[in-house]
């Protein structure tokens, strides 16, 4: 096993050029997974391989020797295009920059679904490793029997074959005769052994870095063509909302520029020849037009109790054992509810989309984290066949899920349908992002426990109420915004994918009784995936009652936690993080909380302490210190997963302490960043992550792990700072929360 | 999986910082200005209520600033107006008549080369997605030319106008740092 440690103080890349090597190793015997084999020959191709094993779906051979690989997954500010060619270079030989990665558009990469889950490292890395490995194989066999000899004759690198011993060489390409590596990719494939490892696991720099800090094009908000025109939507005050009626005449003496307005059902939206007179457009189109009411927001309501009276679909998660001794009246059983308000993705960038309808083909480019589900979405809406609608994948501001990227790409869409030959940009305003993008599901849970004579937990019961968390196109029109307003619209399907509300609801520990149920409500605001799903909000109920009930068995919350656990990763990093914090001092009114978990019960590990400090006057929080262990498997670039920990430990510590979507009867409230305030920089802590790494195991990916212990680690050490335990999110000041 | 032959390149229609110069009729008067842009002189005719967020990436096809709120409450539009920073979004392009005006792809020496804070931020890594980049590294610059941070705490707080959503933000400031170093 082989750790990292990042001392967030030292420049990155100086630190790399220090040491020369960023991997300190030390040795722990004894367990299975540590003595783990590298798996050399594996018996299944990996998950989107399996669908699509065509090799020059994967790989195509450039002729001047550089190979491009194809993938179906975006750019999301997660570095998956490098961490990509890392694995490709790997496997093919090559170096680093002879590997051309081409993300998502349809017809032209593979289709794997959405950017999401954390899956690009599990499944499209993988995918590619094997396919590179493979095409490694073809490529000496087919030297081989060019020069009439074995393929262990031959040897590899930088896109050209040898033979040993003798000056015969040949470039791919040759090898190729101008034709593409052709069949199936077929096990057995012989994969590189992680000993000899040039790229995977190493830090490498972003390839797409120097672009950003020179701001060159790179995204879709970016994109500029000949002719293109700019157009804004405009929408409703809120969900349900219909147009009444539109002024026109009105409305285009106020906007005398205009080049087009598109009516269609309540769907409304304004186009003219620059971006600014768009946006006055569409301010102007607001004041002329007239909208129906809607059925009232539940305002100021108490959500925690508000969500909990809807009409729920009940499922059992998980029993074992009997719970009924939760119920005995003999002191010995904690409970606690627990509540998280809607959350916003809250991109930097508002959503945009550029389309262009020529010649019969519709072309869209878009920052969609799932291009071929949008595509197949947008086409039945539009009536056109799937084929006839080509999206290209063209990174957009961060996402961290499912927000407002497809809508955004509906709407130019729409607009283009009604201007052929026109290439339309539309960009949406900053409260249309605020106010219209699918959030986070607002979640109750209720969690009671109870120890036995030991200190140890005997029962567990657990209850989560949510609406779904995915409503991602998923090739159904009705999860596009636009498709609800339109003349003849499409409804919006009932529930999304709902196992992510339940999604961590069985703590990772060893409880002999237990039971979870699950609660589906179909809530008042629209809804869909946010990094973690329901994995937050679980994770943030679970381990605050461990806090509880570490403290009721007078334990050290570690301990309590290591005493029940028996897998040997979640020790670990655990282990090492009571290690990373072991020399901190708590000043008066400070406190550090901690907890852990395993993301989706199967993929990576992460333990996260947090450091605080409560003023007693105000009860506002100050965070001090937040650190991270990580164990994501193998390692395919460290410096991703360090980025994507640290960012999630950021981000949840901005949506515990201060993110709500707040609403009134008929509008979302919270449409800009004064009313929906995130971290601004004063509030950032010092943040250490160290991360463990496994080459010998699968890479199980890390862009969500991080996200789930951090509320928890939070409120634990809010209790030890301030005596006072913080059940309902967010957090804003103790005293508030009382 | 069969690949549908597009006879249409989408990628050939897209042009590399392509001035998108108005291209209808105008009904409003304009207004004729000079700006100097990243050293060049730049003469453009806008209407009064263009801003100069708009000016610069319609106009002058500079789309390295970004547009996040219009509102000045993200710092994603940051530019330098005669070295100083301004959010280009509140501030209208008329106003600045005679201005220089600095963007991001006017900050390094060359193409071959990246300004000391460019090359800060990729030692530290100081992104993610990237979208936010532009605007804390201009309002880095100018917030060292004012010369009043110093220390760490001082740089969070007079950088606290840039938003990162990523939470990229212990690696800015760790940048920030060496270029006051």
């Amino acid at each position: 096993m082989k750790e990292t440690s990042y001392n967030p103080q030292l420049s990155r890349r100086k630190f790399i050029s220090n040491l020369g090597c960023l991997t300190i190793s030390f040795s722990l015997i004894g367990t299975d997974w540590a003595e783990a084999k590298p798996k050399i020959v594996e018996e299944n191709l990996p998950g989107a391989l399996r669908r699509q094993p065509r090799l020059d779906a994967w790989l195509e051979v450039l002729g001047d020797g550089r190979v491009r690989v194809l993938i179906g997954k975006m750019e999301l500010g997660q570095g998956v295009r490098t961490a990509i060619a890392q694995v490709a270079a790997e496997e093919l030989d090559l170096a680093l920059n002879q590997i051309e990665v081409h993300l998502a558009e349809t017809e032209r990469t593979p289709n794997e679904g959405y950017t999401a889950g954390s899956g690009s490292m599990e499944n499209t890395a993988m995918s590619v490793r094997y396919a590179a490995a493979f095409a490694r194989q073809k490529l000496l066999e087919m030297a081989a029997r060019r020069w009439q000899t074995e393929s262990d004759q031959l040897t590899m690198a930088n896109g050209v074959v040898s033979r040993k011993g003798k000056k015969q060489t040949l470039r791919f390409a040759q090898l190729l005769n101008g034709a593409q590596l052709e069949g199936e990719v077929k096990l057995p494939v012989k994969l590189k052994s992680p000993e000899t490892y040039r790229y995977v696991g190493k830090a490498i720099p972003r390839t797409d870095i120097e672009q950003m800090v020179r701001a060159q094009a790179l995204y879709v908000q970016d994109l500029r063509m000949p002719g293109m025109v700019h157009a804004r939507v405009v929408r409703p005050p809120v969900y349900g909302s219909k147009l009444l009626s539109f002024d026109e005449q009105a409305f285009a003496s106020k906007a005398p520029d205009l080049l087009k307005t598109v009516i269609d059902g309540t769907f409304l939206a304004v186009v003219a020849a620059d971006e600014y007179q768009a946006v006055l457009a569409r301010q102007s189109a607001l004041e002329h037009a007239r909208w129906s009411s809607a059925t009232p927001l539940p305002e100021g309501q108490d959500l925690a109790q508000y969500i909990r009276g809807f009409p729920a679909k009940s499922q059992k998660v998980k029993e074992q054992g009997t719970t009924e001794a939760l119920d005995q009246k003999d002191g010995k059983t904690v409970k606690a509810s627990y509540f998280k308000p809607y959350q916003m993705h809250g991109s930097i960038g508002p959503s945009c989309g550029v389309a262009l309808y020529k010649e019969g083909t519709l072309h869209v480019w878009s920052h969609s984290q799932g291009i071929y589900p949008f595509r197949d979405a947008l086409a039945k809406m539009l009536g056109l066949e799937a084929e006839k609608v080509h999206v290209i994948g063209v990174p957009g501001s961060g996402c961290y899920g499912h927000n407002g990227a497809d809508d955004a790409a509906t709407d130019a869409a729409l607009v283009a349908m009604a201007m052929p030959g026109t290439p339309i940009r539309l960009q949406w305003m900053r409260e249309d992002e605020h106010a219209w993008e699918p959030y986070g599901s607002a979640m109750g849970m209720e969690a009671e426990a109870r120890l036995d004579d030991t200190g140890k937990i005997s029962h567990w019961r657990y209850s989560v109420w949510s609406d779904g968390h995915s409503n991602r196109p998923g090739g159904n029109p009705g999860n596009l915004l636009a498709a609800w307003h339109l003349d003849k619209p499409f409804p919006q399907p009932s529930m999304g994918y709902f196992g992510g509300g339940y999604r961590n609801s069985e703590p990772y520990y060893d409880i002999p009784n237990l039971k979870i149920d699950a609660h589906a409500f179909e809530g008042p605001l629209r809804v869909s995936s946010l990094r973690s799903l329901g994995a937050y909000a679980n994770i943030f109920a679970i381990e605050s009652l461990m806090d509880e009930l570490a403290e009721k068995a007078r334990q050290d919350p570690l301990d309590f936690r290591l005493a029940h656990s028996t897998d040997e990763r979640a020790i670990a990093v655990m282990k090492k993080l009571g290690k990373m914090i072991e020399n901190e001092k708590n000043g008066p009114n400070e406190g550090i909380g901690l907890a852990f978990s395993r993301y989706k019960n199967v993929a990576s590990y992460c333990a996260v302490a947090a450091k605080v400090a409560v003023d007693k006057n105000s009860g506002e929080v100050k965070v001090l210190g937040l650190w991270a262990a990580l164990d994501a498997g193998q390692v395919i670039n460290l410096d991703g997963v360090i980025n994507q920990t640290e960012g999630c430990l950021i981000q949840a510590t901005s949506w515990t302490l201060k993110e709500e979507v707040g609403f009134g009867q008929q509008q979302i409230s919270t449409r800009d960043w004064t009313s929906y305030p995130i971290m601004r920089y004063t509030e950032v802590p010092k943040v250490q992550v160290v991360v463990i790494d496994h080459p010998e195991l699968e890479p199980l990916g890390a862009g969500e792990a991080a996200q789930a212990p951090t509320a928890a680690a939070l409120v634990n050490a809010i209790y030890r700072a301030s005596g006072k335990r913080i059940r309902n999110l967010p957090v804003k000041s103790v005293d508030e929360v009382g | 999986m069969s690949f549908c032959v597009y006879t249409f390149n989408p990628a050939a229609m897209l042009t590399e910082n392509a001035p998108i110069l108005p291209k209808t009729e105008r009904s409003f008067d304009t207004k004729s200005i000079t700006l100097t842009v990243n050293g060049k002189p730049r003469e453009l005719n806008v209407m009064p209520w263009v801003s100069l967020l708009d000016a610069l990436r319609e106009y002058i096809g500079l789309t390295g600033t970004k547009k996040g709120c219009d509102h000045g409450q993200c710092g994603a539009c940051t530019v330098l107006c005669d070295g100083k920073r301004i959010l280009s979004c509140l501030t209208l392009a008329t106003m600045k008549e005679g201005a220089e005006i600095t963007t991001i792809e006017g900050i390094a020496p060359s193409d071959t080369d990246l300004h000391p804070l460019q090359k800060a931020f990729i030692e530290n890594d100081a992104f993610q997605c990237g979208y936010c980049t532009p605007g804390q590294i201009c309002s880095a610059i100018g917030m060292l030319q004012e010369g009043k941070a110093h220390s760490r705490e001082e740089v969070k707080e007079l950088m606290s106008g840039n938003l990162c959503r990523c939470g990229a933000n212990v690696y800015i400031i760790d940048a920030i740092m060496e270029g006051i170093k």
